[in-house]
């Protein structure tokens, strides 16, 4: 079974209804601005194991929500 | 790698030096044939290849075996081009039998804008050198009379590209040629050595730290295949790869000839036939990022029924193995290759869903770049540096099934 994702608005929906965004953190130690601007449009964490990302309701409520997921294992922690 | 295979390859492993002029992480494809190219291009054989499992055993053992040049951009197109003829030739360069048969790929569009698409790769690739024309439903009938072109009435065939060049290779036999190669020019490929850090001073990395202990190295290249990132990181170094598991599966033996290798953009899903006979299929990546590589009952499901519409006899056939890999996925679905911010570190990653194609030609290339110290002409247009100077490589064309 695929992933399900617990959405506030809508229960229990299967992940195909979603899709995915990630937060960006664009590091602190990065001070040039047009570096930060880059780093802001492409550059992803992209981390294995616990992280927190957003996803879109793009078939249910059309609100996004934040998930707490296992890059790793591939499942959804909260 | 079993006992049997490595008597029919000569393969033979050292002990680990102190140090090496160069140190490839990651013994897949791309890893094996930069150590392969160094050695018989440019005479560097003070190589080490460090595999953190066994070489060939994490994406290189897990693609669709692929090869093809019908891209969307000129660059590209010259690029893959280059690999396609290197696939060729490599049987002869090396004496081994990679199982490389030419079959031609069809690109089939059921909408007026896929339409659009490969009639704009046709006229693209001719003009950059690689075998692609537009076909029409008839010649697609032609060429795979196995094809229902109504594809069960939900989404008529309107025509297509058909890349003349397009072939498969068995992926295990080219990985364990360009490891032979790579040996018996000197080179040394350490299995079981796992990356856990780079020794670094200031800007410029001076070695790598290992589970085996630390090696020096006047130049590191990165050809790590799904943990990228991770390794980028050990240099400090933020890349924009997102990781995405890709999912296969075969079917069980199918008693004819099935020739071409049948892709639809509309459909979401490519199929061919491996040399065992069995059916090859898949489909898009995953749409969450993960680095897991556990494969699912959905994909099975969802891809066999719109393969299903297309090559009605698949659904006699019964599903044998199912597999997933990592797929580097970069925001343009290009390669990133070459220099780093960080000194005497090379990234070779981006390989998403099209690295098995480029396995000789992104090996030749960085060899070149390692031995000459100046990015060649025909990777330059993919350094990393195209993001900030706003020169990404978008490519429409790039997968057959995004």
């Amino acid at each position: 079974m695929s992933l399900q994702i617990t959405c506030p608005h809508c229960g229990t929906r299967p992940i195909e209804e979603f899709t995915y965004g990630e937060i960006p953190h664009v590091p602190e130690t990065l001070t040039d601005l047009d570096a930060r601007d880059v780093d802001r449009a492409f550059m992803l964490a992209n981390p294995e194991g616990e992280t927190t990302e957003a996803w879109f309701h793009v078939y249910g409520c059309r609100r996004w929500l934040k998930l707490k997921r296992d890059t790793k294992l591939d499942r959804i922690v909260e | 790698m079993n006992e049997f295979m490595e008597k029919q390859v000569k393969l033979s492993w050292h002990a680990p030096k102190k140090g090496y002029d160069v140190v490839i992480i990651g013994g897949g494809g791309h890893g094996l044939s930069t150590a392969y190219h160094l050695a018989k291009r440019h005479g560097i054989s003070n190589v080490a290849v460090l595999e953190r499992s066994y070489i060939g055993g994490g994406n290189s053992g897990r693609n669709t075996t692929i090869i093809r040049a019908d891209y969307g951009i000129p660059e590209a197109v010259k690029f893959y081009q280059r690999s396609v003829e290197l696939y060729q030739r490599l049987e002869e360069e090396t004496g081994r039998w990679i199982m490389h048969k030419t079959k031609g790929m069809l690109k089939l569009a059921h909408s007026e804008a896929s339409l659009k698409t490969e009639r704009a790769r046709a006229l693209m690739n001719q003009a950059f050198g690689s075998d692609t024309v537009f076909v029409t439903p008839d010649e697609v009938k032609e060429i795979c009379p196995q094809i229902d072109l109504t594809c069960g009435g939900t989404l008529p065939v309107l025509g297509g590209s058909y890349h003349r060049t397009g072939a498969t290779a068995r992926h295990d036999r080219v990985n364990w040629t360009l490891a032979e190669g790579a040996l018996q020019e000197g080179a040394h490929i350490h299995q079981n050595t796992e990356v856990t850090g780079l020794i670094m001073k200031d800007n410029k990395v001076l070695g790598v730290k290992t589970n085996q202990g630390d090696i020096e190295a006047g130049v590191v290249i990165s050809n790590a295949g799904g943990h990228v990132s991770t390794v980028c990181g050990m240099a400090g170094l933020r890349i924009p790869i997102r990781t995405h598991p890709l999912q296969a599966y075969v079917t069980n033996h199918f008693a004819q000839t099935f020739d071409p290798i049948v892709a639809s953009s509309d459909l979401l899903f490519y199929v061919s036939q491996t040399a065992r006979g069995e059916m090859l299929m898949g489909a898009e990546i995953d749409r969450q990022p993960s680095y897991n590589r556990r494969s699912g009952f959905d994909l099975l499901q969802s891809c066999s029924y719109r393969a299903g519409l297309l090559l009605p006899f698949l659904k006699s056939l019964r599903i044998n193995r199912q597999w997933a890999g990592s797929c580097d996925m970069s925001p343009d679905y290009s390669p990133i290759m070459g220099k780093t911010p960080v000194e005497n570190f090379l990234i070779n990653t981006g390989w998403g869903t099209w690295g098995f194609k480029a396995i000789p030609v992104s090996g030749e290339q960085m060899a070149k770049l390692v031995a000459t110290g100046k990015t060649p002409d025909l990777i330059a247009p993919f350094s990393l540096d195209r993001f900030a100077r706003d020169r990404t490589m978008a490519d429409r064309g790039s997968a057959g099934t995004h």
